[in-house]
């Protein structure tokens, strides 16, 4: 009997997954976002909480939006990327860690596309853009924040964070939500075509082509006068030392 | 033509016929006798022309454009024929040239009879003055002037007299905004939450400090415009100079919070020092150097329904200056 039921069992797991089981990600909604998003993804707007001198007395009212309508795009984005589940209240979410498997993921964003008509996961194309169109819209919206080469940057209040890990789907679902406080990027202020060129130089940006030589690693807005300093004078004081001679005394 | 070949012909003469010197027969040697050292000659002698090749490799590969990774083999040139000079010049130090080293007492006081003298001698030429002090400090005010006189050029690094630039900027009463490529800006395109830049028409000095806006759009319940700047919007749609009041650099990052009770509001923030201006209070600033609020063009919506400037700005945009409050753009 117990080898019948580990077979049944055996069996039923190896059925592959024919479509997203939306009852299991309302479970999973349950297990994990319930207590922010509210029971039925409605949102709560009207708690006020917080006050605690460890959080510098700022009361925060409200814990989370509503997911109606937001579409399997925003699921799909802040699921993928670890930006949700949200490990406190009134913080950036960050790309983390991801705790859901590829089903449980699948099931979860097919529960929240299914809590009202929203915008489903974005197909883009960059092979299909052009980079030097790219280079001039990323210059033009994005660069401000995020750096032109897409190393990040600071804003008051947030990190615009570097998009070295974003995928073209992510970008282009970045785009259209605007997460946290990033603007909102319509398809009338940027096209699909325009957003293929912008994810093309993204994805060029991961690797730039380092003409000047030396990239210095990429870590940022240092100067070479640094690399001169720190190592050619270390060198030079070297050799002063050892071709010099001390005074007999 | 034929007084260069003169001076030609007579270098040359000099040069061809230069005598050795005779060594002198009698005298000791002064510097001591080391003996050759031909490996280290060797050496110093490839060091050396082997520095000559980098150089000249410089050359080659500056003038083969096309190699990959240019800029690489060009510093190793450089670099490389430094660096052989270098070997080559302390291989000589070190081992060719010969070293001693002497050392010695300091003399003694030669001549102190002499040198109280000179003391005597300066005292006394100063005597025929009988108000030093004062000789002195009309030598000081004299210093201190000519110092100050060589300083004050500096002053002129500010607009400090040419502020013209600040005020008379390309808006006029009814003149459209456009966008970068020149078509005109409706207000159907400016969404919420997301920013624009925008030029006046038909102005071709795009780099005129009073024509670049940035142009943002707010719910207009959540407007608190200061009294002087009421009506300044178009249906919520707000337009501010995009050069920021600090410095002078083009405001380009906006943050927009979408979930408000959480996040901070909605800011204009400029990317060199990070002052921030909140565009529904005005453009003023909340954070940052900016010392004062970003200044806002009166905004129409025409018949047709694209954006117009309805005057010039009230104050001056741009970086600030001393005195920068003091006069109004419309006296």
């Amino acid at each position: 009997m117990k080898v019948l039921a580990a077979a049944a069992v055996a069996l039923v797991l190896a059925l592959p997954a024919s479509a997203a089981n939306v009852e299991h990600g309302k479970q999973l909604f349950g297990q994990y976002c319930v207590s922010c998003h509210g029971p039925n993804a409605e949102g709560a707007t009207g708690q006020r909480y917080g006050g605690t001198a460890g959080r510098d007395n700022q009361i925060l009212t409200g814990l989370a939006p509503s997911l109606h309508g937001v579409g399997a795009l925003a699921a799909d984005f802040y699921l993928r990327t670890g930006y949700m589940p949200l490990k406190r209240n009134g913080i950036q979410p960050r790309r983390s860690k991801l705790i859901f498997g590829e089903r449980d993921l699948q099931d979860l964003i097919a529960y929240v596309a299914s809590l009202g008509k929203g915008p489903p996961v974005p197909q883009p194309d960059p092979a299909s853009g052009n980079l030097a169109q790219g280079l001039h819209q990323f210059t033009d919206h994005c660069a401000g924040c995020h750096q032109v080469v897409a190393e990040g940057g600071v804003v008051t209040g947030a990190l615009p964070p570097p998009l070295e890990d974003a995928t073209s789907t992510q970008i282009a679902e970045a785009v259209r939500i605007g997460p946290y406080v990033m603007p909102t990027f319509s398809k009338k202020a940027i096209s699909d075509a325009q957003l293929n060129s912008i994810i093309a130089y993204v994805q060029y940006a991961k690797h730039p082509d380092d003409r000047g030589g030396w990239s210095l690693g990429h870590i940022g807005p240092v100067p070479e006068g640094l690399v001169t300093w720190f190592l050619a004078a270390a060198v030079l004081v070297a050799v002063c030392m050892l071709i010099g001679k001390r005074l007999r005394e | 033509m034929s007084r260069a070949k003169d001076i030609l012909l007579s270098g040359l003469v000099l040069v061809a016929s230069r005598g050795r010197r005779k060594p002198r027969k009698d005298a000791a040697r002064i510097v001591p006798d080391a003996g050759p050292n031909p490996g280290a000659e060797t050496a110093a002698i490839l060091l050396l022309f082997l520095s000559g090749l980098c150089g000249v490799a410089f050359v080659v590969v500056y003038a083969l454009d096309r190699i990959p990774h240019q800029t690489q083999f060009l510093g190793l040139a450089i670099g490389g024929a430094f660096v052989l000079l270098a070997a080559a010049l302390i291989t000589t130090g070190l081992k060719l040239i010969v070293t001693e080293e002497l050392a010695d007492e300091y003399p003694p006081n030669e001549h102190p009879h002499e040198q109280q003298l000179i003391a005597d001698v300066v005292e006394e030429s100063g005597s025929r003055l009988t108000r030093a002090r004062l000789f002195k400090l009309g030598l000081a005010a004299a210093g201190g002037g000519v110092a100050a006189a060589a300083l004050t050029p500096a002053v002129s690094f500010g607009p400090f007299l040419r502020i013209k630039y600040f005020f008379g900027t390309p808006w006029r009463p009814g003149r459209r905004l456009v966008d970068e490529n020149g078509r005109p800006w409706k207000a159907s395109d400016i969404e919420e939450q997301d920013f624009y830049t925008a030029f006046p028409e038909n102005d071709p000095d795009r780099e005129a400090l009073g024509a670049a806006l940035v142009l943002v759009r707010l719910p207009k319940a959540s407007l608190r415009l200061p009294a002087e700047l009421r009506g300044y919007d178009a249906d919520g749609i707000l337009a501010f100079s995009k050069i920021c009041t600090h410095a002078g650099c083009a405001i380009s990052l906006y943050r927009t919070p979408k979930f408000a009770p959480d996040s901070p509001k909605p800011a204009l923030v400029c990317p060199c020092h990070y002052s921030t201006f909140d565009p529904a209070k005005g453009g003023r600033v909340i954070f940052g150097p900016a010392p004062r609020p970003l200044p806002m063009l009166p905004l129409s919506i025409d018949k047709q329904g694209y954006l117009r400037a309805r005057h010039n700005f009230d104050e001056a945009i741009g970086p600030s200056w001393w005195g920068v409050r003091n006069r109004s753009a419309n006296p």
